[in-house]
């Protein structure tokens, strides 16, 4: 595989790796995003490593600079699905991708987008609706 | 290849007197237990290892090799010798002295039989003094290796239950932490952490410092590590039981905690991950009787 295929769904574009990432494909992938999100005027990006199961400090560089070209560009980045070990040897690595969001599964990362995004539609709309609603509930009852 | 098969014929002849001086500067001793151990228990070791050792040097084995097949029964009795009296609370000089007080009585006897021939008392005298040390020496190192193996054990337990990850509600973990961080911990309750993040699906991590007692800059650097990996993870962290001591203490240091929420109690940092995942307690207006 040479390359990493870059879904585009309304304004999100979705990056699934599903192969250990080498120097050369996450280079790629930078490139390929970067002109994706202008051609396809994405609004945000969901990076699934789920299948990622060895980082190095490059590819954690990488996914820091992906992360910070996208906001550049003006579209949100959401990292899903990092394994318990690689989170470790990130830290360890001092690369705690400050400027990242992260959410534990895709569902949990397109919420995340939705409602920063502010859309008004589906789940998005009830979860963050949900998040105000109850605590002035509470208010009004006491 | 020093041997003492003189000593072995000598033991032989002697054995009761031997065995009575030997008692009797047991009993004398400063390092004597008598309660700790009765004086006939004494006795039957006593006597036990006099043979054994006897035995031992009348296969004419190297004194100086302890470890070899000849030296086996004593090794084996001086161990379990040792391992018991530790059990009773033994010191390790009071276990070891227990077989350097048996050169007096023999020394006394091999002085008597061999006065007339000067080098071999010498001979004797060395080849029996190097066996008694490195059997003396032995008996202290069972007895050190039994501690360690219980020190081990220990440490091996407490780092087990301390890394508990106890989940609050759907969605909020606690992780209390209970005595110091070191990164061998840190290690562990990352692990632990992430790893219930993974099964539960939790958002928010509470890391409550409570049982901490001390917070310096290395301590606070692997607390940040924690919530970073927790981060990457997408579940947010909170920091709370932090005690007023604490606080100033890390203040002094200039330890920056960065943008990671603190709260001095569990129930303060419980309260806002409730309103982060849009919960909220209230009070039931029908309370039970």
């Amino acid at each position: 595989m040479d390359r990493i295929p870059i879904l585009k769904m309304g304004d999100y574009l979705l990056v699934t790796v599903q192969v250990d990432m080498h120097d050369r494909l996450a280079m790629t992938l930078q490139e390929d995003l970067a002109e994706r999100i202008v051609k396809a005027r994405a609004r945000a990006v969901l990076i699934d490593i789920s299948a990622l199961e060895v980082v190095d400090s490059f590819i954690g560089r990488m996914l820091g600079s992906i992360a910070a070209i996208a906001r550049v560009l003006d579209a949100e980045t959401v990292v899903v699905g990092m394994r318990p070990a690689v989170a470790i040897t990130l830290v360890e690595l001092g690369l705690a991708l400050p400027g990242v969001r992260t959410a534990l599964n895709v569902e949990k990362g397109m919420e995340i987008l939705r409602r920063s995004l502010g859309h008004s539609e589906g789940n998005g709309n009830g979860a963050a609706a949900e998040s105000v609603a109850p605590p002035s509930e509470a208010d009004a009852e006491r | 290849m020093p041997v003492a098969t003189k000593t072995a014929d000598l033991i032989q002849k002697y054995e009761g007197e031997i065995l009575q001086d030997w008692m009797q500067a047991q009993m004398m001793a400063v390092t004597s237990r008598p309660d700790l151990m009765q004086k006939a228990e004494l006795e039957e070791q006593s006597r036990v290892l006099l043979q054994n050792l006897a035995q031992g040097l009348r296969s004419g084995a190297d004194v100086a090799d302890i470890k070899g097949a000849a030296w086996q029964e004593v090794r084996d009795f001086l161990g379990s010798v040792s391992q018991s009296r530790a059990r009773q609370g033994f010191s390790p000089s009071e276990t070891a002295t227990f077989v350097f007080s048996l050169k007096e009585p023999i020394f006394a006897r091999l002085q008597r039989e061999l006065a007339k021939d000067g080098s071999a008392l010498a001979a004797e005298l060395w080849a029996l003094t190097v066996l008694l040390d490195k059997l003396g020496l032995y008996t202290t190192e069972v007895y050190q290796k039994g501690r360690e193996e219980v020190i081990a054990r220990q440490q091996r337990n407490m780092l087990e239950l301390s890394t508990p990850v106890v989940e609050l509600w759907e969605g909020i973990l606690a992780l209390p932490l209970i005595g110091t961080l070191d990164s061998e911990r840190t290690q562990l309750v990352m692990e632990a952490l992430l790893t219930r993040i993974v099964e539960t699906g939790a958002s928010i991590a509470i890391i409550d410092i409570t049982g901490v007692p001390t917070v310096d800059t290395l301590v606070a650097q692997h607390l940040l590590k924690t919530v970073a990996a927790a981060r990457l993870m997408g579940a947010d962290c909170l920091i709370s039981g932090i005690r007023p001591q604490i606080a100033q203490t890390i203040v002094h240091l200039g330890v920056d905690l960065g943008d990671v929420t603190s709260k001095a109690t569990l129930s303060g940092a419980f309260a806002v991950a409730l309103q982060r995942s849009g919960l909220s307690i209230t009070r039931s207006s029908h309370r039970p009787a």
